[in-house]
């Protein structure tokens, strides 16, 4: 059951990295109000379920759907904004979301929402290690549809846009609106990440999604490896599983965490396994070294 | 009852500008998001903690804390920053915030979790002035930040040092080409920013008696936000915001208007606010 809980709750986090990682990572946007995301999508799912009575199947790509609306408003909004100031106005954004969930009683004011009910099939309410099958199943539909998008003309322009966004745009590339597509896709992962997390606690509070969670999930993204699918995988394991292994050490765990980031953004600016990084470029070599003739022909990167 | 809401909401306002001036000075030379800053904020009010054990004296103690939080600044800055210039902006962001997690809980390791008092005396018996309007502490405040203002002021435009900090913001080569030592230029510009931000410490320590490991948590991103609004970069729109900012929030929260808007969100409502209309600031430059 422990480990069941542990596993769900970074599967959680693996999503909310996933979809930052669209936004961050492929299109360059700086989002550090990422949580508000998954709070929004928590919250639709919590209401659905509560006030409405739709069962968590309808609930969870329903929330994906309203967050990523939203999230495309902050698209919107983000193609005023240069790169510093979206940064920072998104800071804000989550301040704010979070203060509306708090002082508004229709998203139950301080208290948050209760009673969300556990989802179930005919009758028959999920177990713990079931539910974490349904976090593993939107995992791999999110690892799917991420693979998928890295290879279509979409993921392209996406891309296009975040090496050099003057670039992009002299080559006809309309930027804004790939900006908004970013945002749309990177936040509708944070709204199932936030339907999983509120059908999981069965109980939320505002105070789950505010800044400090969304600093954890671009953590996650860069120590992984910024811009790599991989590397947002890693990362969230890692960065997720961490307090957990590190439990005997709970006084001195800011202390770590804090100087984990510092030494491998200051020794391994592109993450654990990004582009370019130390062990990364290690694998690359080694693949060559195996399969010269196709390295010659130009094959790997 | 106005006249006391005008000295809180001034004194709240100068307080922000002190911190946030040496954020817009550090973004305007490097364009980094300097995140701990607010540790090095934080650091001040320790500083000070552990100078009061030697002097009472509010002016000697705010030296102190200057001159420690000024090469803390700097250390900071050779190893941190410098290397990462090259790297993409959010390495640096992450790195800072890192940094400003591994303060806080030093902070609290080292000193305890608890709110420690600073026993300070201002020189003058300026602390023991009162009068309806303004507490003695205020008009120490006021007296104080404003005269950090105007020595900041001093040192950017009337000096060669500050023209080539001017220099730098505008363009590194074109700068170094002309003779200017930018290594130099970067840390005493970090140095003058850091010794700000722990004077500004320094102050808030001594005006609510209390220092404490999470101090620094809400004026880091509050001051962000005032960087934004003031244009970042822009040192005087940055004080003019944060007047701003500190008379609007200490008005709004008496107002019957209080209930909608928790007091630390106020500063990010009028950032959106502000950028809608204005996205490069209140008074940004381009």
């Amino acid at each position: 059951m422990y480990y069941a809980t542990v596993a769900i709750t970074v599967g959680i986090f693996m999503m909310l990295t996933m979809g930052l990682n669209i936004i961050t990572g492929y299109t360059g946007q700086v989002s550090l109000g990422h949580a508000a995301f998954f709070g929004i999508g928590a919250y639709t799912s919590a209401l659905l379920s509560v006030k409405a009575g739709v069962p968590f199947w309808f609930a969870l790509p329903l929330a994906g759907l309203i967050t990523a609306a939203i999230g495309a408003i902050l698209g919107a909004i983000s193609t005023r904004l240069h790169d510093d100031s979206l940064a920072i106005t998104t800071i804000g954004i989550n301040f704010v979301v979070v203060s509306v969930f708090q002082y508004t009683q229709f998203f139950g004011g301080a208290l948050g929402i209760g009673g969300i009910r556990y989802p179930s099939v005919f009758g028959h309410t999920l177990t713990k290690p079931e539910y974490l099958l349904v976090v593993v199943l939107c995992i791999l539909l999110g690892i799917w549809f991420d693979r998928r998008l890295v290879r279509s003309w979409l993921g392209l322009a996406l891309r296009a846009v975040g090496q050099n966004e003057e670039a992009a745009q002299s080559l006809g590339v309309p930027s804004a609106r790939f900006k908004i597509a970013a945002f749309a896709i990177g936040t509708a992962y944070a709204g199932v990440a936030g339907s999983l997390y509120a059908h999981f606690m069965t109980f939320i509070n505002a105070r789950d999604f505010g800044f400090p969670t969304s600093i954890s999930i671009i953590s996650m993204a860069v120590f992984g490896g910024l811009g790599t699918l991989r590397g947002a995988i890693l990362g969230s394991l890692a960065l997720g599983l961490a307090p957990e292994v590190f439990r005997p050490l709970v006084n001195y765990r800011n202390l770590m965490y804090g100087a984990l980031l510092v030494l491998m953004m200051r020794f391994q600016p592109s993450g654990l396994i990004g582009d370019g990084s130390f062990i990364w470029e290690s694998r690359q070599r080694v693949t060559l070294r195996l399969y010269k003739p196709k390295a010659v022909s130009g094959g790997e990167k | 009852m106005l006249w006391q809401q005008l000295a809180n909401g001034a004194t709240m306002g100068m307080i922000y500008a002190l911190i946030t001036l040496g954020l817009t000075m550090v973004y305007g030379v490097l364009r980094i998001l300097h995140i701990s800053h607010a540790g090095i904020f934080a650091f001040g009010g320790y500083i000070a903690v552990a100078a009061s054990r030697v002097s009472q004296n509010l002016a000697l103690v705010v030296a102190a804390a200057m001159l420690g939080c000024g090469i803390m600044g700097v250390l900071m800055q050779k190893w941190l920053y410098r290397p990462l210039l090259a790297e993409s902006k959010v390495v640096s962001l992450i790195a800072s915030i890192g940094m400003f997690i591994f303060m806080e809980d030093l902070f609290r390791l080292m000193a305890g979790p608890y709110v420690l008092p600073l026993p300070v005396l201002a020189p003058l018996g300026l602390d023991r002035f009162e009068t309806a309007h303004i507490t003695g502490n205020q008009l120490v405040v006021l007296i104080a930040s404003i005269a950090l203002l105007i020595v900041a002021w001093f040192l950017i435009n009337r000096t060669r040092l500050g023209l080539a900090w001017r220099a730098t913001e505008q363009d590194f080569e074109t700068a170094s080409a002309f003779g200017i030592n930018i290594d130099r230029a970067v840390a005493s510009n970090f140095f003058l920013g850091s010794a700000v931000a722990g004077a500004a410490g320094v102050l808030v320590g001594f005006y609510y008696n209390s220092v404490y490991p999470t101090m620094g948590s809400v004026p880091a991103y509050k001051a962000m936000a005032i960087a934004v609004m003031g244009g970042l970069g822009n040192v005087w729109g940055t004080v003019i915001a944060s007047l701003i900012l500190g008379l609007v929030e200490t008005f709004l929260v008496t107002s019957p208007l209080a209930f909608i808007l928790p007091r630390d969100s106020i500063a990010f409502v009028a950032l959106i606010l502000v950028l809608l209309f204005r996205p490069h600031g209140l008074f940004g430059r381009r």
